[in-house]
């Protein structure tokens, strides 16, 4: 019996994250690129104008969204060598499985990349971002859905154009601005101790925001890679 | 088991295949020949459930085109990509692919599978590792671990040297006595009339010619191939 | 849902080129004309803000031109998913080029308003960055078609986009509201009129139908390049 949805996902997710493990160039760069970023943006700011503790949430999110787009950029591009799509697209499994399953992939990579990201932050930032860790880790993991959902997508469209790792920080961006809002202005009313439903409330946005793309994209992935 | 009737594919302007129409029983092995550009992969892939004919229509396993799951299901597609993850091993590849196809047993068939086509020794190795007449034994494996009732072949000669061919030929007559359908698309002509119970030519699109058993003799073959080809007809 | 899609055909073609004038687009023109001289001659001027003020007459039918031929785009992209029409996926490129031709003429306005009333070329009014967003939609839209060759493709791909970019304008409008309402800015002034008395009422009206007349008539000259080139495509056999 041809496996379900899900079971087809999991494979393909268990496929991608066995490919990333084994080679790891992929998780690497990105984290290495999200460190980096997080110095520089310190040493781009005067640190007697602006306080660490604002510029942190800004600089945490908006490398959240680059390092991300390094590995979405490999989520499709790994089927094109030697057409190893054509083995997902030839087996009597949903299509939306194939979204499904890279998306999840996809989910842990940024999740491992934040797993670096955030400590690195507070190292240098000085904020005490791991004092509020299911808060954060809750704000971490609803930012990254949205990314996940709209970026594995448009990495199967970019893969197909002639300008594939330019075209997916263009189409990707807009989309990622309603979820770095929300996931900043959350982190800073977390650092700066705010009433919980002021936080709330931000995560609400990107709660919506998470369940329309990622049921629009799912519903899309089938156009965009039939033939 | 394998029909078309005047199955056609446009990409956008491009007419890559028209009006192709033929009919394979179960168990008939038809080798396509033509140049390059004529629409060959295409057709397979369109009979694989690859892609939609945007034309006509036609059956493959009692499934009509442009099919689903279902038609996928009973078909093994080999490609002169290998269609294999470079990163994991034959065995993993081929496994997955088993899973995909809600093989019973997926690891058990896998290994058999891979033993079929000798490569158990090498069956741990990193696909991208293996050499090329290599990884074509392994995409042989993955597509055939279901038990396809088809089989289609798009130029798996491509990259392979003396034995390497050799050895895919012995894998597909044996495909052939165990009663599997099969499209092979090839330059070999030799070869390819060997293995095969029909032949055709294919030309900018069109089936230009089609025949079964006693017309195809390789000695002839040949001058008829280039006669349709290259003058034209 | 979605069918087969047919390739362009002899049907989809306009039967003859029109010879002659644009009798559409003349009379956009002259709308504008029009609207243009009852902006300048015959509105009043805003007490506050004095004549820039009048810039608004243009610029706000501008921008409702803007959003709604992106509503085109994603409507035209709905269609043509599920009928497989190009005529469709046409009519939706058309609207995009035209409607980020009125997106800048927004946000060109926009800062050109702002400067001598508040004394600064942009505020991060929340209308302006909506606007602002709506651009970069535009553009990657744009640059989406420009990067696939295949027509099929890029219709699709094309229509994935711009029913996407449809869903994302209430999101981005929704997250920059409560972003500013939350950082209250220190200029007071809206750029919008408060209540209008009837004739500026009547202008923005006015001025509206000829933006509109004018969309319209560039979105059918667009349409027609669109058809033709894709004809001249399918006889080069690309």
């Amino acid at each position: 019996m041809a496996p379900n949805t899900l079971t087809a996902a999991f494979l393909i997710a268990r496929k991608d994250l066995a490919i990333e493990f084994r080679t790891r160039t992929a998780f690497f760069s990105a984290a290495v690129f999200a460190l980096l970023g997080i110095v520089i943006f310190y040493f781009a700011w005067d640190p007697t104008a602006v306080s660490a503790i604002d510029l942190a949430p800004g600089v945490l999110w908006a490398i959240f969204t680059f390092s991300g787009l390094l590995g979405l950029q490999r989520s499709f591009g790994i089927e094109q060598a030697d057409r190893a799509i054509d083995t997902l697209l030839g087996a009597p499994i949903p299509r939306e499985s194939i979204y499904l399953g890279k998306a999840m992939a996809n989910l842990v990579f940024v999740a491992a990349v934040q797993v670096v990201a955030i400590p690195a932050v507070q190292l240098f930032y000085g904020v005490p971002l791991l004092e509020h860790a299911w808060a954060l880790a809750s704000i971490a993991l609803l930012a990254a859905v949205g990314l996940v959902a709209v970026g594995t997508l448009f990495s199967a469209m970019a893969v197909n154009t002639k300008l594939a790792e330019m075209l997916l920080p263009v189409l990707s961006l807009p989309f990622f601005v309603p979820i770095v809002i929300p996931a900043a202005q959350a982190t800073a009313r977390l650092l700066a101790g705010r009433p919980a439903d002021e936080i709330v409330g931000w995560l609400k946005l990107l709660i919506a925001f998470d369940i329309v793309f990622v049921a629009a994209c799912m519903l899309a992935f089938p156009f965009t890679i039939e033939e | 088991m394998i029909a078309a009737r005047g199955l056609g594919r446009r990409f956008g302007g491009r007419v890559a295949v028209s009006e192709v129409s033929l009919s394979l029983e179960a168990g008939d092995c038809l080798a396509l020949f033509g140049p390059n550009g004529a629409g060959k992969t295409t057709l397979l892939r369109m009979l694989a459930g690859l892609l939609r004919p945007t034309e006509g229509g036609g059956s493959v396993a009692g499934v009509a085109l442009p099919g689903g799951a279902e038609l996928r299901a009973a078909v093994g597609y080999i490609s002169h990509a290998s269609m294999l993850y470079g990163a994991l091993s034959a065995r993993e590849n081929v496994e997955l692919t088993a899973r995909l196809f809600g093989v019973r047993d997926p690891r058990e068939q896998a290994v058999r599978a891979l033993e079929r086509m000798e490569m158990s020794e090498r069956a741990d190795t990193p696909v991208r590792l293996l050499s090329r007449g290599m990884q074509q034994r392994v995409s042989i494996a993955r597509a055939t671990v279901h038990d396809p009732r088809v089989v289609l072949l798009d130029e798996p000669f491509t990259g392979l040297d003396d034995s390497g061919s050799a050895a895919l030929a012995a894998h597909i007559a044996s495909l052939r006595a165990a009663g599997t359908t099969m499209v092979l698309v090839t330059h070999q002509i030799a070869e390819g009339l060997a293995l095969a119970t029909h032949a055709a030519i294919m030309r900018e699109g069109a089936l230009v010619r089609l025949e079964k058993g006693e017309t195809m003799d390789p000695s002839t073959y040949l001058g008829v191939y280039r006669e349709h080809v290259t003058h034209g007809a | 849902m979605t069918t087969l899609s047919p390739a362009p055909s002899a049907e989809d073609a306009i039967p003859a080129k029109r010879a002659g004038i644009d009798l559409l687009f003349l009379v956009a023109v002259l709308a504008i004309a029009v609207a243009l001289v009852r902006v300048i001659y015959f509105t009043p001027f805003e007490a506050i803000q004095g004549p820039a003020q009048k810039i608004f007459y243009l610029h706000l039918p501008a921008a409702l031109d803007a959003f709604m031929a992106f509503g085109v785009v994603a409507l035209a992209g709905i269609g043509y998913l599920w009928l497989g029409d190009l005529r469709l996926d046409r009519a939706a490129e058309s609207s995009a080029e035209v409607g980020v031709v009125f997106t800048t003429v927004v946000l060109v306005t926009g800062p050109i308003w702002a400067r001598p009333v508040w004394g600064t070329w942009w505020t991060w009014d929340a209308r302006l960055t909506l606007t602002l967003f709506l651009w970069f939609i535009y553009v990657s839209y744009l640059v989406l078609r420009g990067a696939i060759d295949d027509r099929a493709l890029r219709a699709r791909y094309s229509a994935v986009l711009g029913i996407l970019g449809s869903l994302l304008i209430p999101f981005i409008h929704l997250s920059v509201y409560l972003f500013r309402t939350l950082h209250p800015r220190p200029i007071v002034l809206k750029p919008s009129a408060p209540s209008l008395p009837p004739e500026m009422l009547t202008t923005l009206i006015i001025s509206f139908i000829a933006f509109s007349l004018f969309y319209l008539a560039l979105v059918r000259q667009r349409y027609r390049l669109a058809t033709e080139r894709d004809l001249l495509e399918l006889e080069e056999g690309r």
